[in-house]
């Protein structure tokens, strides 16, 4: 079945154009990697299907309904949420804060504190710190366990490997099969390849806002993906 | 955005066509200006000076706020300094008036230079009533002073050996002279070097500062420029009507003039002071019946603006910055080749 | 000991500025707005007082529980009218939408009510006082304003940092732009804010007008105090403003005592030497609001 349907979306920043036409699909309980170089419209495809950015034309249709002109904030209590680019954790809130402002929606489902504190040790051992004064990696830990809190049935996360030392991003992913078997559905955005072969059901790879390759990981070759990465 | 490719025959130009007209409406005025005394009654002379006295004010308001994003609403202090400044210097001094108003205009630049140091350790909205106190405060060491009259003020006489017709023309021509100066100054800051640095630090002060834009001192000089023009209006409004009184020549309401003016007519722009100048006297002279209703009607006016059509009445005129009779920013001119002939090229540069 | 009596009297004034900068700073901590129409929304509160107990003929105390909310309303519906829409505009808008508010108020009330000063009676109340020696008194009035200011400062303290409105409300300060992220609307955040601080205006005008005589222009001379208690406070501290609000309220008292013309100017010139010598204020960031 499927959850998320994005068709012919763009979006323009002023003159510039981030996305073209951009088609993506993504099933309930599947895992969908987008991949692609730095400034390939990933970011920008996540902020559009949370709601951030307005897309100058196509449509997102979550669980049959369209969402395309709906308020981000509108979108969290229907069961998407957003981990953002740079993590945006509440700097003068403390992690547990952070978490309990993730959960305002006060939408049913299995994530509570005490879960998300079970999922991620990291987060649990900070939780009366405010959030200036986290690590990278604890910081984004925070920002999954924030999404998380609000019982997503679509978790977006973006760029969860940015900055991180590979042990930190070994520690974050290992929590992910914990959300997944939850029944919920991801989209992770990477620039990191080989992380998002290792968790992703099917991997779409993104070159200039438009997409040039997708398919299961076990049927693409890294040439396939290097050419597509770097559009050679 | 990202390819900073210069066509061969493209060519950076300040003046556009609008422009020229704007020459040419100067030179008119510039024309006829000087023969108005000649021409109306001594109340229009009057009523023409509280408008230019009105313009300079809000155009030095538009320089601090409009380029400098300083909002001060404690203009009034130099208002008031010029005013006493003026009366002092030619009554108790006693110095030519016309020598005397210069002088003014200097002693308001002068005090407001200490003053800067701590209206700057505030920024946005309270370095607005920082400002504003620092009106207060002046008002109230002026009503301490006997020689300044105290709390009633005092009456200015060096215009006495004249008649009032011959007065009130040769204030005319000396508020000309002054509303010409503020408006001439403005034009120059805001082509200098400065002017292109503040439009850098209005929009992005750090970026600025890392580019070498000296911030604090660029909006110091500013500071203190608009300090001497409202010294200056201060100083005409004395001239004009030879009685100053702490509680009036103090008033919040001259910030509240020259924000509305400014706001109406369109800000951070040479014309849209001017524009708001003459529609807010317009319609002050046309309200006047309804008492205080004019100032509610102005208020709404301004809040309708500021929320809905940012760039004022000038905006809207000039079709959101095309036409333009004081060329400050740069424009790209493409080549001809390329030069699409249904539009006009779009500014590369605005002055905003 | 009149010195003593001077600055217990002032002390209790500070309370008063405290209970009036509190709306201020909460505005400015949650959404960056310096509110210029504070003072001018303060005399509308005390108005609809003045009228709500000319109407009635109840205590100005009863009118508060109406007076209130009545201003936690216009707040809201001014947040979602104006400020809202003014925040998006961005730049100096909020800022010159507050101004043209506060001068279109005044204006109202000058043309509803005139200029002539009014006065909202609380008959023994107002003369009652604590009798502490022969030169020291404390008017029970005074001590009740104090008293409330104390308690609201208190209670904005507690809501900010415990309540999940309060949270949501350092959410929206910190980053607005995350904030939709978490399904919170940050419209209706800054609505309710306005609300919260506007209630926090309706009680100060009150007690600003059971105090004594008030006009239209009266709320702009006691913004230009409520600003110089958040100033000397330091932004962003609650407990900072009621200190402020008590130095100020010391220094006037005190300023008074010398020469009855000389209290206001040396209030200000109290906040001028802090702004020169102490610019982040007495207590700066102790707490954000």
């Amino acid at each position: 079945m499927t959850l998320l349907q994005v068709s012919g979306l763009d979006v323009h920043y002023g003159d510039f154009q981030a996305l073209y036409s951009m088609d993506l699909t993504v099933a309930e309980g599947e895992t969908l990697a987008v991949i692609g170089a730095n400034g390939a419209g990933k970011s920008t495809l996540l902020k559009a299907i949370a709601g951030l950015v307005a897309p100058s034309a196509g449509e997102i249709s979550f669980d049959g309904t369209s969402v395309t002109t709906l308020a981000a904030h509108k979108r969290v209590p229907l069961g998407i949420a957003l981990t953002p680019e740079g993590r945006r954790i509440f700097k003068s809130l403390t992690v547990e804060e952070n978490l309990l402002v993730g959960a305002h929606a006060k939408r049913k489902g299995p994530w509570n504190l005490a879960r998300v504190y079970e999922a991620f040790p990291l987060v649990a051992d900070r939780k009366d710190r405010v959030g200036t004064n986290l690590s990278g990696g604890e910081q984004q830990a925070a920002a999954i366990g924030r999404a998380l809190m609000s019982n997503p049935r679509l978790l977006l996360l973006d760029e969860v490997s940015l900055g991180l030392a590979p042990v930190v991003i070994e520690q974050i992913y290992a929590a992910l099969p914990a959300i997944t078997s939850q029944g919920t559905t991801v989209l992770v955005v990477e620039q990191d390849v080989n992380q998002s072969m290792k968790v992703a059901d099917r991997v779409q790879c993104m070159l200039e806002g438009r997409t040039v390759l997708e398919g299961a990981p076990a049927d693409l070759t890294r040439d396939q993906i290097a050419s597509a990465y770097f559009g050679i | 955005m990202t390819q900073a490719v210069v066509h061969p025959h493209a060519k950076v130009k300040r003046a556009t066509k609008s422009s020229w007209v704007g020459l040419a409406v100067i030179v008119v005025l510039l024309l006829v200006a000087p023969a108005v005394p000649y021409l109306v009654d001594k109340g229009t002379q009057g009523s023409l000076v509280t408008l230019f006295s009105l313009i300079v004010m809000a155009t030095m308001w538009n320089l601090l706020a409009g380029y400098g994003g300083m909002l001060s609403v404690g203009q009034q202090a130099y208002i008031g300094i010029g005013a006493y400044a003026l009366v002092y210097i030619a009554d108790t001094v006693g110095i030519d008036p016309f020598m005397a108003v210069p002088i003014a205009v200097v002693i308001a630049g002068l005090i407001s230079f200490p003053i800067s140091f701590l209206a700057f350790r505030l920024t946005g909205g309270y370095f607005a009533i920082g400002t504003w106190v620092i009106a207060v405060v002046v008002m109230e060491i002026v009503q301490q002073v006997p020689a300044l009259g105290g709390g009633i003020g005092v009456t200015f006489n060096g215009f006495s050996d004249l008649t009032p017709g011959r007065r009130i023309a040769y204030v005319y021509w000396l508020s000309l002279v002054g509303v010409a100066l503020a408006v001439a100054v403005t034009y120059w800051i805001m082509r200098s070097r400065l002017g292109l640095g503040f439009t850098a630090i209005r929009d992005d002060a750090t970026a600025a500062a890392s580019l070498g834009v000296r911030v604090t001192r660029s909006k110091r000089f500013v500071f203190v420029v608009a300090a001497m023009g409202c010294g200056l209006a201060g100083a005409m409004i004395a001239a004009n009507t030879l009685r100053v009184q702490p509680d009036s020549i103090f008033s919040v309401n001259y910030a509240v003039f020259m924000i509305f003016i400014v706001v109406i007519g369109g800000i951070g722009t040479i014309e849209g002071p001017i524009v708001g100048a003459v529609v807010f006297f317009a319609l002050q002279q046309w309200l006047s019946d309804l008492g205080a209703w004019y100032l509610v009607i102005l208020g709404l006016l301004a809040i309708v603006i500021t929320l809905f059509l940012p760039r004022g009445l000038w905006g809207l005129l000039s079709g959101n910055g095309r036409i333009r009779l004081f060329p400050v920013g740069y424009r790209l001119v493409p080549p001809v080749a390329i030069l699409d002939v249904t539009h006009e090229p779009a500014p590369a540069t605005s002055e905003g | 000991m009149q010195w003593l009596n001077a600055i217990i009297q002032g002390v209790l004034l500070g309370g008063l500025y405290a209970l009036l900068a509190a709306g201020l700073s909460l505005m400015f901590g949650v959404m960056r707005i310096v509110n210029l129409a504070h003072g001018a929304l303060a005399m509308l509160a005390a108005y609809i007082g003045l009228v709500i107990v000319q109407g009635t003929g109840v205590s100005p105390f009863l009118a508060m529980v109406a007076v209130v909310p009545i201003m936690a309303g216009v707040g809201y519906l001014l947040q979602w009218g104006v400020f809202n829409r003014a925040l998006r505009v961005g730049g100096l808008a909020p800022l010159l939408a507050a101004f043209g508010l506060a001068v279109v108020l005044t204006q109202l009330l000058q043309l509803k009510f005139t200029s002539d000063s009014q006065s909202l009676q609380t008959g023994s109340l107002s003369i009652a006082s604590i009798q502490i020696s022969d030169d020291i008194s404390i008017g029970v009035l005074p001590l009740i304003t104090f008293g409330v200011g104390v308690v609201v400062i208190a209670a904005l303290q507690v809501f900010i940092s415990k309540a999940p409105l309060g949270r949501a409300m350092r959410a929206a300060s910190d980053d607005p732009e995350t904030v939709p992220l978490m399904g919170i609307d940050n419209r209706q955040v800054y609505a309710l804010s306005t609300a919260i601080a506007l209630g926090t205006v309706g009680l100060a005008g009150m007690f600003l007008a059971v105090r004594g005589n008030f006009d239209p222009n009266y709320g702009q001379a006691m913004l230009i105090f409520a600003f110089e208690a958040v100033i000397i406070g330091g932004l962003g501290s609650l407990w900072g403003t009621l200190a402020g609000g008590m130095v100020l309220g010391v220094a006037q008292a005190l300023g008074s005592q010398v020469n009855p013309s000389y209290g206001v100017l040396v209030g200000n010139l109290v906040f001028l030497a802090i702004l020169a010598f102490r610019p982040s204020g007495l207590l700066p960031k102790a707490v954000t609001a």
